[in-house]
């Protein structure tokens, strides 16, 4: 593990683990500046959180959060969530994410991304997810995607 | 055209107004390690966030060509990846669909080298108020 520097350069027989892999993709690339750290998970979940600050701002007026770094952090968290379940590191790509924005950010919250895979096929898996500030109750925005395996197949 | 001044998002990951395409502003972000997502390859989160940024650039753009200044407010956006990313400049251009009185429907999509292939596409949805 040491000796990984991505996902990719992870042993074959490495049994995915959202915390441990969490480290290789926070540190850099758009994940690092964003800072996306990693917070809880479970069987089928993981949740990040992505601290708020002034530069992800979108449109100014309403201060919400550009779509940009919600995507990342539904992306993130959702992939983390699916190989979970897989129960390993499975290479994919994004096929498509919907993002519902239903309310501002509060100014100053983290942001927490809860991303859950609902089901996996050989080579689809169905995520959905929602990003909240303190409040699971009350979220931010609510995604639902596709990944698909792009080297191998997830069963 | 007066250029629609980008947000500090924008800003901060280096998107700029490349040129003006017949009213609509293209916008252009370079590779660097703060849009990386796998190796060789940008993430698909900067990817959505320059399509953001150049829909509501061209919803922008057309309300003021109406003279009327609006409030935008989100609701939602949807966006299909069609191709990776790599690590080269990536230009951005939205269209403005339906722009009534309350809801703009704006497509927009990037590409790389080739405009004919684009990348990703999205779909974002906006709801309008007068400008207090």
């Amino acid at each position: 593990m040491t000796a990984s520097k991505t996902l990719h350069d992870l042993p074959p027989d490495f049994v995915f683990d959202p915390a441990r892999a969490s480290k290789l993709t926070t540190r850099h690339g758009h994940g690092g500046w964003l800072g996306i750290a990693y917070h809880q998970h479970g069987a089928d979940w993981v949740e990040l959180a992505l601290p708020w600050r002034d530069e992800l701002v979108g449109v100014a007026e309403t201060g919400v959060l550009a779509s940009g770094p919600i995507i990342s952090l539904m992306d993130n968290a959702t992939s983390m969530a699916v190989w979970t379940l897989a129960g390993r590191f499975v290479p994919h790509a994004t096929l498509d994410l919907r993002v519902d924005y239903m309310r501002a950010a509060v100014p100053g919250k983290t942001v927490i991304g809860h991303g859950e895979c609902y089901k996996l096929t050989r080579t689809i898996s169905f995520i959905r997810g929602i990003a909240h500030d303190g409040d699971p109750e009350d979220p931010v925005a609510h995604v639902a995607g596709t990944f698909m395996a792009t080297h191998g197949t997830y069963l | 055209m007066n250029l629609p001044e980008l947000p500090p998002y924008a800003t901060a990951l280096g998107i700029e107004l490349d040129h003006d395409e017949a009213g609509r502003p293209v916008l252009h972000m370079d590779y660097s390690e703060r849009v990386a997502g796998r190796p060789g390859f940008l993430h698909g989160g900067a990817m959505s966030g320059l399509m953001e940024m150049a829909a509501i650039a061209a919803l922008r753009a057309e309300l003021e060509r109406r003279g009327e200044p609006m409030q935008l407010k989100p609701v939602n956006v949807t966006v299909e990846f069609m191709r990776g990313g790599t690590e080269k400049r990536t230009y951005a251009m939205g269209t403005v669909t339906r722009a009534g009185r309350r809801v703009a429907l704006i497509n927009a999509e990037c590409w790389q080298d080739d405009r004919a292939k684009p990348i990703a596409l999205a779909q974002m949805k906006v709801l309008l108020s007068p400008a207090e």
